[in-house]
């Protein structure tokens, strides 16, 4: 222990702006890589029970080390290289992806502006993110010098486009109801002397499940995991990755939906608040335990969903964007705004 | 109207939260899962496994070197030498089983006058070499003397079928 303490000591005193450069990016990033690690395995673990299988349970207690064993296992394989790859943005891409699915986290408040960047255009910086994600995808399409990869790589771009428009309208209703861009002002904004019934799912009820559902779409995951799409193009965009950054797509894609699993809370289930009045003593009072619950019942649901639910047909999923979405979505943003300046939802009451 | 209706019904996404449910249900469902090397499925006692070869309480080799397993086995897995005893009875010299050939289809059982050779419900064995795949008699008798109460428990549990 006491070397670990040395070390940080030298370091510190020797190169203080790397050694805090490192430690803000370690402080927020290990724990996403380790619930990202915990949520396969939960994913597995889901599946597995719908399935009536019992899912991974030999390595670990419950098999809850399997996903590093996994992960292990693609670090130690070779990393191939298509034969007339791109070989530059061969490697580019996963990192592309990789990058935008860390930095969202900087602005995901856990507490009442308790979050690593506590910035005022929050909730824009966080759709810039996540849109900018899919360009890993593209550039993993076009570097692997693979039709598959190709198709999947286009699938994704049309597919995360065309749910963009409804995800960015949800959310400009949720700004119409809070005022503000910044996410911990939206939480705020939805904490009242009722309780859950103060939350904007309740005023935003089709945006609510319209943004978890753009989500899934977002995050390419099943019912919409076109660019994937195992039964017709293979693995999609990743076909020809192997390895480690495969393992970095797979975490790429998980982050991601820890990260959709965290947002549907903040904006429309009030956060950190207790979905019980405030006047009801300690089980009123907010807290970061409330914001975990909530994520997990998400992150749950996202593999719910995929046990359930075959995987859509490609036309299906562009009519389900554009003709029901989208016309919805506008539609409620007026509504949301009628509700605004009519005062028949008051933020922060 | 019944449009209209229908497509109201549509928005409340009736169907997904029907599908949703069923998976609900299956997801507490007691699991199939066999923990295989902890629990094993029960077998029949007409399990058709490895081979051995059976004695006499008496320790005499049951096996006459009739051969009819050898002419009645489809696979020709089974090769039998014999040879006069100095006793002057008839034995088998060699007898061998290649594992690879055999279809574990028991006709060799079925047709065996003294119940010799009989396919035990051992399932679970490997080889490390080549040529291991052949087993031979003193591996076979081997087996028949280590797993004798449970080949005779089994072969008279079936008894009143036969």
């Amino acid at each position: 222990m006491n070397y670990i303490i040395d070390a940080y000591q030298f370091c510190a005193s020797h190169f203080p702006t790397l050694t805090m450069a490192i430690g803000l990016l370690l402080f927020p990033l290990l724990p996403v890589i380790i619930a990202v690690a915990m949520y396969v395995w939960w994913e597995r673990k889901v599946i597995g029970w719908m399935h009536v299988r019992v899912g991974p349970n030999k390595i670990g207690p419950f098999g809850l080390l399997q996903t590093f064993a996994d992960v292990f296992k693609l670090l130690l394989k070779e990393v191939v290289y298509p034969a007339r790859a791109n070989k530059a943005l061969f490697v580019l891409a996963p990192l592309w992806a990789l990058v935008p699915a860390f930095a969202a986290w900087a602005v995901v408040p856990i507490g009442s502006h308790v979050a690593w960047s506590d910035a005022n255009a929050g909730l824009l910086f966080l759709l810039a993110m996540t849109s900018m994600g899919v360009y890993g995808i593209i550039i993993a399409g076009w570097a692997s010098n693979s039709r598959y990869a190709m198709l999947g790589a286009m699938r994704s771009a049309a597919q995360v486009v065309s749910y963009e428009i409804a995800m960015g309208f949800s959310l400009v209703s949720v700004l119409i109801l809070a005022g503000s861009l910044n996410l911990s002002d939206i939480v705020n904004a939805q904490a009242g002397s009722k309780g859950a019934l103060d939350w904007f799912f309740l005023p935003l009820l089709p945006m609510f499940v319209i943004y978890f559902v753009s989500g899934i779409a977002e995050t390419n995951r099943l019912p919409f995991d076109m660019a994937e799409g195992e039964s017709e193009i293979v693995a999609g965009f990743h076909v020809e990755y192997s390895g480690a950054p495969f393992a970095v797509f797979f975490l790429t894609e998980y982050a991601n939906m820890i990260l959709v699993s965290f947002m549907v809370p903040l904006l429309f289930l009030g956060g950190w608040l207790s979905p019980f009045p405030v006047s009801w003593g300690w089980i009123g009072a907010p807290g970061w335990w409330w914001l975990f619950a909530k994520m997990f019942v998400f992150a749950t649901a996202y593999l719910w969903l995929r046990a359930t639910f075959p995987r859509y047909r490609y036309d299906q999923i562009m009519r389900l964007g554009w003709k029901v979405f989208i016309p919805i979505t506008l539609a409620w943003v007026f509504v949301a705004g009628c509700m605004k300046y009519f005062g028949w939802v008051v933020a922060g009451a | 109207m019944n449009r209209v209706v229908n497509y109201f019904k549509s928005l409340m996404l009736l169907e997904l939260w029907a599908g949703m449910w069923l998976t609900l249900k299956y997801l507490v469902r007691p699991k199939y899962t066999m923990r295989y090397p902890m629990e094993h499925i029960p077998k029949s006692n007409r399990f058709r496994g490895l081979h051995a070869l059976r004695r006499y309480p008496n320790g005499e080799e049951r096996c006459i070197a009739c051969k009819l397993c050898e002419a009645v086995c489809p696979a020709l897995a089974i090769t039998i030498d014999s040879a006069p005893r100095e006793d002057g009875s008839r034995r088998t010299t060699r007898y061998d089983i290649d594992l690879f050939k055999c279809i574990f289809c028991g006709f060799c059982e079925e047709s065996c006058p003294v119940d010799s050779i009989v396919l035990t419900s051992i399932h679970e064995y490997h080889m490390e070499q080549r040529g291991e795949n052949v087993i031979i008699k003193p591996q076979l008798l081997a087996i028949g003397d280590r797993f004798e109460n449970e080949i005779a428990a089994a072969r008279a549990q079936d008894a009143p079928f036969r």
